[in-house]
């Protein structure tokens, strides 16, 4: 985790902790991911699953659903995006504000799945940075939570702004 | 079930083309200029009170391209009838039915939209299912099977 803990008696019974400024931001970021779920196919029915009770996204600090863009800060498009709502898509994408992480959930949303016609955008990443492709038709709800975990490694890992 | 069709050929003989009832489904193909009149028929007497589906193919190449197709219901004899026009390639026009079943508005936006069979005297003739700059109608046969038209990002 990047934390090291230490306790000794020298410095008395409360002890204190060293790490990097980057690393403890990290902890904080990947535990405090505010969800905002742009759903609009049948991913969805895993999307609640994996968001309810039985999966429970709250372990990973991912459980609360923002649905003003502004307020989030993990995109997850869950499901098929046609062309025609893809500029809604965009202008989501680029009303949150930084940092801001991008799942995409699912074949279709990774790469139009089946749907190789002239409605389907091929792939979301065509038209916005993606972090984690979790692919499946639809996905588990474990390969969510790995999904999940994957976002999580790489904002402990990463250079964080602030 | 065949008496239907014959009530239709005796009350409208210079609209009526043909019948059959293959798999138990019955069927006729009229004249696009009788539509109005063998609906409206259908509908006060012979009571096929729900229109089910209002939809259209493509015969591509054939002189009589579009073929649109009403499915009719009747909800207390629980009796079922498919009514067929044919369009020709260059005219595909063909009258709404919307002041009739209010449920054709959108069925008949959608096939305007996927076939662009143009509806005499809708309301609101315009696309449904895709967006307003979008060329074409995707469902024509004639339509190119790999042409992307996106809005936002690249032509993939």
């Amino acid at each position: 985790m990047g934390v090291k803990r230490v306790v000794t008696g020298v410095f008395g019974e409360e002890g204190f902790i060293t790490t990097k400024l980057d690393s403890m931001v990290g902890w904080a970021r990947k535990y405090s991911l505010f969800v905002y779920p742009f759903v609009t196919a049948c991913c969805g029915m895993e999307y609640m699953s994996v968001s309810c009770a039985h999966y429970d996204l709250d372990r990973f600090g991912a459980a609360l659903p923002r649905f003003s863009p502004r307020q989030a800060d993990l995109l997850m498009v869950v499901g098929t995006i046609s062309h025609k709502i893809a500029p809604v898509l965009l202008r989501v994408y680029e009303q949150m504000t930084e940092p801001k992480w991008v799942i995409a959930f699912g074949t279709c949303t990774c790469t139009g799945g089946f749907y190789d016609n002239y409605a389907t955008v091929q792939g979301i990443d065509t038209i916005l940075p993606v972090d984690v492709y979790i692919p499946g038709c639809p996905p588990r709800p474990e390969t969510v939570l790995d999904g999940i975990m994957k976002l999580q490694e790489k904002i402990q890992n990463s250079k964080q702004e602030y | 079930m065949s008496d239907i069709f014959e009530r239709i050929r005796e009350k409208f003989p210079e609209y009526f083309r043909s019948s059959h009832s293959n798999f138990g489904d019955d069927t006729i193909l009229i004249k696009p200029e009788g539509l109005l009149p063998v609906m409206g028929y259908l509908k006060d007497e012979e009571g096929f009170n729900v229109l089910m589906d209002l939809t259209c193919v493509d015969y591509y190449g054939e002189e009589e391209r579009f073929e649109v197709v009403y499915h009719l219901y009747d909800l207390t004899e629980k009796k079922r009838l498919r009514v067929k026009v044919r369009l020709r390639e260059e005219e595909p026009v063909v009258e709404s039915l919307s002041h009739m079943w209010k449920n054709a508005n959108w069925y008949e936006r959608e096939v305007w939209d996927m076939f662009g069979v143009k509806f005499l005297n809708h309301p609101n003739l315009k696309r449904i299912l895709m967006y307003e700059e979008f060329e074409g109608h995707p469902l024509r046969k004639d339509y190119p099977l790999r042409k992307r038209q996106p809005r936002v990002g690249p032509l993939n």
